[in-house]
């Protein structure tokens, strides 16, 4: 598929989606929004390039292989939780800096992000690639 | 309000069994996709349903508006979709390559391994 | 030091270090490593839980019953343990059969995603958990089972796909109506909100669904049909670990949901509970009888002993439901004495054949390594080939069915002496029926593939070469499971006094209760204190 009306409208439309996504990653914690959505959105967004302009197009837009993100993701999801260890609290317990409004929870959500996208490419360039 | 969606919830049900019954490898994922969806608006009918604000505390306040929702159910019935968009993705790519490599969509053809 | 999450974040990071690495070599490296610590958390958290009392952990420090918790009493304990050491085991084993283009294609790290699913699943306190941890463990095996993607094992996918995400979805409905009638899916918390339920044979109706839920993943009569048929088919490792684990943790759940939340019909669903072990045990064994391919027949086998674990928690039906009235002691000593062999031989048993069928399962994978095949009409003459192999067949056959004095034989003695001793005469008599069977079952397997000569179809077929290391990988997890059956076969004192203790803990589940409840909230009146955080810990028993 390369419509060159659909890539035309994909360079402005990916953008826009990614920037949503970052903003309901952010203003996941106390409205709706979070990391789930925000990384299926991010993912529409990237599958939105690869339909556009071929698979490997939104490989090249985010750098890494997809299940290095899993990975990360997880990791940094397990990581915010084990910090709460650190400071003998239970496992999972919310550290907050007061005055900037980050915490864990926002380490939780970007590593669930960045799971979700992750997972998707991997499922959808597994189908796109015939090889799933 | 309750009555519709058990009705619904029941209509759900019943066509994803059907489905379910049926030779087609695209028909029993899609029954497999109506049964889970039946699940979920189980959970948010069976968690009572209740006129009222959204559970989310707004800016500014300590606590919830009443009346308010059960978050309970919704936050269940959205782990529950989360789930179920995995496996079942999972389940559509294992359907797409049983395709390929059977060459078939009907489920009678695969019963080498049943005992 | 909390070690409750452990169990869950070792597997998870090393599952996720693993999805990044490269080198096949680190991966193998890593997989054991994270193997062996899991083993060895799990053992000091049992070490904990058997000395101090039932350990809790609110994950966030948010109270039960919104929190999420994590619980271990002795059966998580336990239970945590074996998933260690059969973790471990495989992993090594693993290493010597897996293909190398396999284990590159993840699935040491898939292997770590189950066992974190399996080890979530035993430790939540939370039903909805328990759900979300089912379904890591589901898709984790579903991967597995089709890694390599031959024919045969992607036929057996979809059967076993399809049957869990039916389960799931049974399972799921269930607890949203079990929400929907208690206000609460904490397990501790229902124990005792169930009984302010003003309809109580709804509640029947929904053990029911969570039985059917629960028997489908167990594989119970009528339900196991879907086991035999995709078991066989992926590598002998993973099918192993499958075995050693995933209906188990079917049978755990329902250890756990008729012993704490649904006791208030025994009549009706522990009396089914014991109808569908007698069924289970004897279709199960039935089914081995006509087959005549290793691994099927193992297959078969596992159902057949997932009947035995039933049989216990049924016979502990009446002192359960006696009991679960808060302050209430039982002055019927003959149904607290059956509950407490039932139950703690059905913990022993859970022990027992989880190293039975795992030993036989890798002796099935090194034949099959060696003759390319496993069915009983291509192979022979092991016996004498190779003695080393055929001896750890041998104990490990005569532990399943029971012969003293290995393991297998105090298991069935404490649930044949619970079955005596509550007059439930006819599943006594299907479990004593079964070991005949077993034992023809494993004579079959044992004349066919190491007794008799090569068939002379075969003769020109030689043995494939196995590298000294692929021998060491395979044979020394067999050796180590075996030993531990041989072991715990001349010393059951220590174990039967654990399983005994275990019991108690079960039949009487005010201590559970009572851990969970130390840092909860659970009166309904004053839901606004559920706001406020709680700390966590190992709850109040003095130690022993």
């Amino acid at each position: 598929m390369s419509s060159i009306i659909l890539r035309t409208g994909v360079r402005f439309v990916t953008p826009l989606m990614l920037l949503l996504a970052a903003l309901l990653v952010l203003r996941g914690h106390n409205e709706p929004g979070g990391g789930f959505i925000g990384g299926l959105l991010a993912a529409a967004g990237l599958i939105l390039q690869t339909l556009a302009s071929g698979s490997g197009a939104s490989r090249r837009l985010i750098r890494v292989a997809p299940l290095t993100l899993v990975s990360g993701g997880l990791l940094l999801a397990a990581f915010s939780g084990f910090l709460a260890m650190i400071g003998c609290g239970a496992f999972m317990t919310a550290i907050w800096v007061e005055s900037l409004g980050l915490g864990t929870p926002l380490l939780f959500d970007l590593g669930v992000f960045m799971v979700v996208v992750g997972t998707t490419l991997t499922v959808i360039e597994g189908m796109a690639e015939g090889n799933a | 309000m309750t009555v519709l969606l058990a009705v619904a919830i029941g209509a759900l049900y019943a066509c994803g069994i059907y489905l379910m019954l049926r030779r087609s490898l695209v028909k029993l994922l899609l029954g497999l996709v109506l049964i889970s969806h039946a699940a979920n608006l189980l959970i948010f009918t069976a968690g009572g349903l209740r006129r009222g604000a959204a559970p989310i505390v707004r800016a500014g306040e300590e606590a919830l508006t009443r009346p308010h929702a059960d978050p309970l159910p919704q936050a269940l019935v959205l782990t529950a979709i989360v789930i179920s968009f995995g496996v079942l993705a999972f389940a559509l790519a294992l359907f797409r390559r049983v395709h390929q490599s059977i060459g078939a969509d009907d489920v009678d053809r695969m019963r080498s391994t049943d005992t | 030091m909390n070690l409750l999450a452990v169990p869950i974040l070792l597997p998870l990071v090393f599952a996720s270090v693993m999805l990044a690495t490269r080198w096949p070599r680190v991966q193998r490296l890593l997989s054991v490593a994270g193997a062996l610590g899991l083993f060895l958390v799990n053992l000091a958290i049992l070490w904990q839980v058997d000395r101090v009392g039932v350990a809790t952990l609110q994950v966030g420090g948010w109270p039960a019953p919104a929190g999420i918790t994590l619980v271990a009493d002795r059966l998580s304990a336990v239970m945590l343990v074996m998933t260690g050491a059969m973790g471990l085991g495989i992993a090594v084993y693993s290493l010597g059969e897996i293909r190398r283009r396999k284990q590159r294609f993840g699935y040491h790290t898939l292997l770590h995603v189950l066992l974190m699913g399996v080890c979530g699943a035993f430790l939540t306190g939370d039903l909805f958990n328990l759900f979300v941890w089912y379904e890591v463990m589901l898709i984790a095996s579903f991967v597995l089972l089709t890694l390599g993607g031959r024919r045969g094992q992607l036929e057996g996918a979809i059967k076993y796909v399809t049957i869990n995400l039916v389960a799931s979805a049974f399972f799921l409905a269930a607890l949203g109506v079990l929400y929907g009638m208690t206000g609460t899916l904490n397990m501790a918390d229902l124990a005792h909100a169930v009984d302010r339920i003003d309809r109580p044979e709804l509640l029947t109706v929904l053990a029911m669904m969570f039985l059917v839920a629960f028997g489908l993943k167990a594989g119970v009569f009528p339900l196991f049909f879907w086991l035999p048929a995709s078991y066989h088919t992926p590598p002998t490792a993973i099918t192993a670990i499958f075995s050693a684990l995933l209906t188990k943790v079917g049978v755990y759940s329902m250890i756990r949901m008729f012993t704490l939340v649904f006791v208030q019909n025994v009549g009706w669903t522990h009396g089914l509970l014991l109808a569908i072990a007698g069924l289970t045990m004897v279709s199960g064994v039935l089914g081995a009888a006509v087959q005549s391919d290793m691994r099927r027949i193992l297959s078969f086998h596992i159902v057949s002993q997932i009947g035995y674990l039933l049989m216990g928690l049924g016979l502990a039906g009446p002192a359960v439901a006696a009991l679960h009235v808060p302050g209430r002691t039982l002055n019927d000593r003959a149904a607290m004495a059956v509950a407490a062999l039932g139950l703690g031989g059905t913990v022993f048993f859970m022990v027992h054949v989880i190293l039975a069928k795992t030993a036989l399962f890798l002796v099935c994978g090194v034949v099959e390594r060696l003759r390319r095949s496993a069915s009983l009409d291509r192979v022979g003459g092991l016996a004498t080939t190779h003695p080393v192999l055929a001896g750890l067949f041998l104990v490990a056959a005569l532990s399943l069915a029971g012969i003293p004095p290995l393991a297998g034989f105090w298991a069935k003695f404490m649930l044949v002496r619970a079955g005596l001793e509550g007059a439930a005469w006819v599943v006594t008599t299907a479990a004593l029926g079964t070991g005949l069977l077993t034992l023809y079952s494993m004579t079959k397997i044992w004349a066919e593939a190491f007794w008799k000569p090569l068939p002379a179809g075969e003769l020109q077929r030689r043995d494939r070469v196995m590298t000294r290391g692929t021998r060491l990988l395979m044979y020394g997890p067999t050796f180590a499971i075996v030993g531990a059956i041989v072991a715990i076969g001349l010393w059951p004192a220590s174990l039967e006094a654990f399983a005994t203790r275990t019991a108690a803990q079960l039949v009487d589940p005010s201590e559970y209760v009572a851990a969970v409840s130390n840092h909860a909230i659970f009166s309904r009146s004053d839901r606004e204190r559920a706001a406020m955080p709680a700390d966590s810990g190992t709850s109040g028993e003095a130690p022993r």
